[in-house]
């Protein structure tokens, strides 16, 4: 924007390009300043929380025991044992989750893309999934509790979390699917009308498929979200620190459960096993995510 | 296989607009028909509805008969799936299935209606692309995927697909408007060919294309803005192009507007 | 295939098409469609494949159940909160007491809550909105172009740390490095109600103040995603304009860029409140409990509605005990909805955003 002003001859006329106004350029300088520095500002604490987690919990997960050991057995004070049976259970109620979650929440957009149109219904479900979206964990948990506890009389178990987790998961499922669906051309659906196929078939097999790699990278993360909630299991789980195969009854770890309940252990064992879940736990949701990148650029439709 | 179309008294809705209005029109069998006419003025609202593909805008409505071969296409005890197996159509832009490969793109229409037997598929893979005036450009290459292939190529792959299911029509909407002039030779020299087995019914904005491919031209006109469609005559395309009945068609013919 | 009871399905409602579908005559250049959905789709009655039916049915009745979810949520929390909340011998509303240790006495009320809950999330949503803002325009606007998205990307990452780990982080670390600025603020400000010594040891960081910080990191992804939506989604009309008459960066963001993301912001940094006023574990681990009541300052302690009832979830044993949580839950859930209703009603009174 500037111009160079410094050759003589030029000053005797007008320039043709003025320089823009010390007052524009100091604001101009100052916003773009401003914004820099919002950026930068966010970093910090993001870098300094996966430091701490790496520093503190990553000579505990180089033990091979950590990952193949529970505590079972184990004294608060003395060190040792794994996260065998917290890493069982958070990967299986996360899985229990996904397995209800997937089908609900890809039939739910499927019924918002395909078939509702601008319903009614279709608008409810719309701001109902954006509310289920903003629901508090501690809400789903505590819904969770007043049904599977309270009026079934069932025990805490780690199935009462995943349903509690299901609340959670599905309006992330339903989004990413709705989003996948809608990019989906209407050029492929009609294709698919005009070789005389129905329009559930259409949808089953040219409509999903074409978005296959989004949904599933979609599916993916919303599993990693759920994996680090600690309100459902705080709630509807007691902490063991042995394994428990069985998800309908008696307590099950999990890592968020484990690291909350080694905060009442302050010993120096307590403090590596707290940290140690901690970067499981950041590992895990790590891997989860990368996975999702793999199946995405696997799954894409191929022009080769 | 090839079968004639009757349109009766077909009157097209988008809700509340009127957009088509009493067309009246025999398509014979094994023959060729063209639908010309300004934009805007229906000829491809008319041709959706010759396969039921109109009503999948919401709040599109038909009234009127088509018959196939003597029997409506509308009767409410007609499945619109089963019309559109009998009536294929072939749309303005190449619409291959991106996940599948050029094999299965082909035997689409077959395979999700329940025929698992792979060696009739790939007989029938062979033969519609054949028919397409594929079949030597691609038969190394089965496997990978329809999105790869050049424009011109994607959109015989669409009519290979629209032929593997042995419709009795074939509808085609612009067929050749997203391609370049050879690719476009390429689908009027296959049009001719198809016309031996198959009624074909074609919308083009392109009079040449036309006056070279078609053996019947309708041309449909738009009386003023909001005002319906209208089919303003039909005849064989030589009488249409040399000498036509109507005033607003000859001016259309000789580009004094459209 | 003819089924009389497929036939007699109210018109229009199972045709083989599609909402779905619409493109193909608009883009073939044909007659403008004012679509005009409540007109009857067709006067005669369609045929339905089983198939269809069934999948239609499906899908429809998975939207049904979401809407029914979110009845059940209210109406479960509502029907187990009500018998405690007959029991409560203080009011509800107004009282600052918490004591359920004795079901047969009960004695619960949620203006404390209510208050640590409010100060907490405002706290948290003053330090994000600018930050958010400033990091919204700097990858819509600012960020090298081929930057923008790997940048948006570490922003996300923000959203994927575990809220377990952000509250240890800030009980253990930030908290004590917070101590020597809040300590300096409680000594040279606190003769300002809100910078007063708190009702909690300042030393050991479990403050509103630290909890507010902390909440705020973890509510910057959300405000900053979907402000950076509609911020993209600023006309290109509108900024070209700007630019052919000559205005610098920041002049293009203060006339195009910001009126016409404002509403989008201002929604964004809503759903940011709503979470902010959910937040459970991070609070519950960073925030000390505090004996006396809440008294206005950034030092005091305390509990939130979440992480009240996520620190006695595990004691839940008598179901009126139990209900006076739920009964707190169901003023957070309510809560939450307003706030999150409000959000999306500012971005759907909006069409521009779409």
């Amino acid at each position: 924007m500037s111009t160079n002003l410094a050759d003589p001859q030029r000053l005797a006329t007008p320039p043709t390009f003025q320089a823009v106004s010390l007052s524009r350029r100091i604001k101009n300088g100052i916003a773009t300043g401003l914004v820099w520095g919002a950026f930068l500002i966010a970093i910090i604490p993001l870098v300094w929380v996966l430091y701490t987690v790496i520093q503190r919990g990553f000579p505990v997960i180089l033990d091979g025991d950590w990952w193949q050991k529970s505590m079972s057995g184990l004294l608060a004070r003395q060190q040792g044992g794994g996260a065998y049976h917290a890493i069982y259970g958070t990967l299986v109620q996360g899985l229990v989750c996904a397995v209800i979650s997937v089908p609900i929440g890809i039939m739910i957009a499927i019924y918002l893309v395909e078939y509702g149109g601008r319903s009614k219904l279709s608008k409810a479900t719309t701001f109902m999934v954006d509310i289920l979206t903003g629901v508090p964990s501690i809400v789903a948990a505590l819904f969770v509790y007043t049904v599977w506890i309270t009026t079934f009389g069932l025990g805490r178990s780690a199935f009462a979390v995943s349903l509690a987790l299901v609340l959670l998961m599905v309006p992330v499922i339903v989004r990413t699917t709705e989003e996948m669906l809608k990019i989906v051309p209407d050029e492929l659906r009609e294709a698919s009308y005009a070789l005389g196929i129905p329009k559930w078939k259409t949808i089953v097999k040219i409509v999903i498929p074409t978005a296959l790699s989004g949904i599933l990278t979609g599916i993916m993360l919303a599993l990693a979200r759920v994996m680090g909630e600690t309100a459902p299991v705080l709630v509807l789980a007691a902490y063991a620190p042995f394994i428990n195969y069985n998800l309908f009854d008696g307590p099950m770890a999990s890592l968020p459960l484990m690291m909350v309940n080694e905060r009442n252990n302050p010993t120096a064992a307590g403090f590596d096993r707290i940290w140690g879940a901690a970067i499981t736990l950041v590992v895990l949701i790590t891997l989860f995510n990368l996975l999702a990148t793999v199946i995405s650029r696997a799954l894409a439709p191929k022009t080769k | 296989m090839a079968k004639r179309l009757d349109i009766k008294d077909l009157n097209l809705f988008y809700g509340k607009f009127h957009a088509v209005e009493n067309v009246s029109l025999a398509v014979p069998p094994k023959n060729v028909t063209a639908f010309i006419g300004p934009s805007g003025c229906g000829k491809s609202t008319v041709l959706r509805s010759l396969n039921r593909m109109h009503e999948v805008a919401p709040g599109a409505r038909v009234e009127g008969k088509v018959l196939l071969d003597g029997e409506d296409i509308y009767t409410s005890t007609v499945d619109p799936v089963e019309v559109r197996r009998t009536i294929g159509m072939v749309f303005q832009r190449p619409n291959p299935f991106p996940t599948m490969s050029i094999r299965d793109n082909v035997v689409a229409g077959l395979r999700l209606s329940g025929m698992k037997d792979k060696k009739k598929l790939d007989e029938v893979a062979e033969r519609s692309l054949r028919g397409a005036n594929l079949w030597n450009e691609v038969k190394d290459r089965l496997d990978k995927p329809g999105g790869g292939l050049s424009g011109g190529q994607q959109q015989r792959l669409c009519i290979a697909r629209a032929i593997a299911v042995q419709p009795d029509v074939l509808l085609m909407d612009e067929p050749c408007s997203a391609l370049d002039p050879i690719s476009t030779l390429a689908i009027e020299d296959l049009i001719t060919e198809l016309k031996k087995e198959y009624t074909i019914v074609i919308v083009t904005h392109n009079m040449q294309q036309a006056a070279r491919v078609s053996d019947q031209t309708a041309f449909f006109n738009l009386l003023g803005v909001g005002q319906p469609g209208q089919l303003i005559e039909v005849d064989d395309t030589e009488k249409i192009f040399s000498n036509p009945s109507q005033k607003a068609t000859e001016d259309y013919i000789s580009g004094r507007f459209g | 295939m003819n089924d009389p009871v497929v036939a007699k399905r109210p018109a229009g409602s199972g045709a083989a098409g599609a909402e779905r579908g619409v493109a193909a005559a608009p883009t073939a250049s044909e007659a403008p469609i004012p679509p005009t959905p409540e007109a009857p789709v067709t006067t005669k009655a369609p045929h339905v494949r089983p198939g269809d039916r069934i999948f239609r049915g499906l899908a429809t009745g998975s939207g049904v159940f979401i809407v029914v979810l979110i009845g059940a949520i209210g109406l479960f929390l509502i029907l187990q909160a009500i018998p405690s909340l007959g029991l409560d011998n203080v009011n509800f509303l107004t009282s600052r007491e918490w004591n359920t240790t004795d079901p047969t006495n009960l004695r619960f009320g949620i203006l404390d809550l209510t208050l640590v809950t409010v100060v907490v999330a405002l706290v948290a949503l003053l330090i994000a909105m600018p930050i958010a803002l400033g990091i919204a325009l700097f990858l819509t606007q600012y960020a090298p172009r081929n930057l923008a998205r790997p940048f948006a990307y570490v922003i996300d990452l923000l959203a994927a740390v575990p809220s377990i780990v952000f509250g240890l982080w800030g009980l253990f670390v930030l908290g004590p490095v917070l101590f020597p600025f809040s300590e300096w603020v409680i000594e040279n400000l606190g003769w300002i109600p809100i910078f007063a010594k708190g009702n909690v040891n300042v030393q050991l960081g479990g403050t509103i103040f630290t909890a507010g910080i902390v909440v705020a990191v973890m509510i910057l992804p959300i405000i900053t995603a979907v402000s950076r939506e509609v911020f993209e989604r600023t006309p290109t009309m509108h900024v070209e304009g700007a630019i052919a008459l000559g205005a610098t960066k920041w002049e293009v963001v203060r006339t195009t860029v910001l009126p016409f993301g404002k509403a989008g912001y201002v929604s964004a940094s809503m759903l940011g409140l709503g979470r902010a006023l959910g937040e459970t574990i991070a609070v519950a681990i960073i925030l000390s409990t505090a004996t006396s009541s809440f008294g206005w300052s950034l030092f005091d302690g305390g509990s939130t509605f979440a992480s009240k009832i996520a620190l006695a979830a595990p004691e839940f044993n008598d179901a009126r005990s139990a209900g006076a949580y739920i009964a707190a839950g169901l003023v957070l859930f309510v809560l939450t909805f307003v706030v999150n209703a409000i959000a999306r009603s500012i971005v759907a009174g909006h069409k521009e955003y779409e």
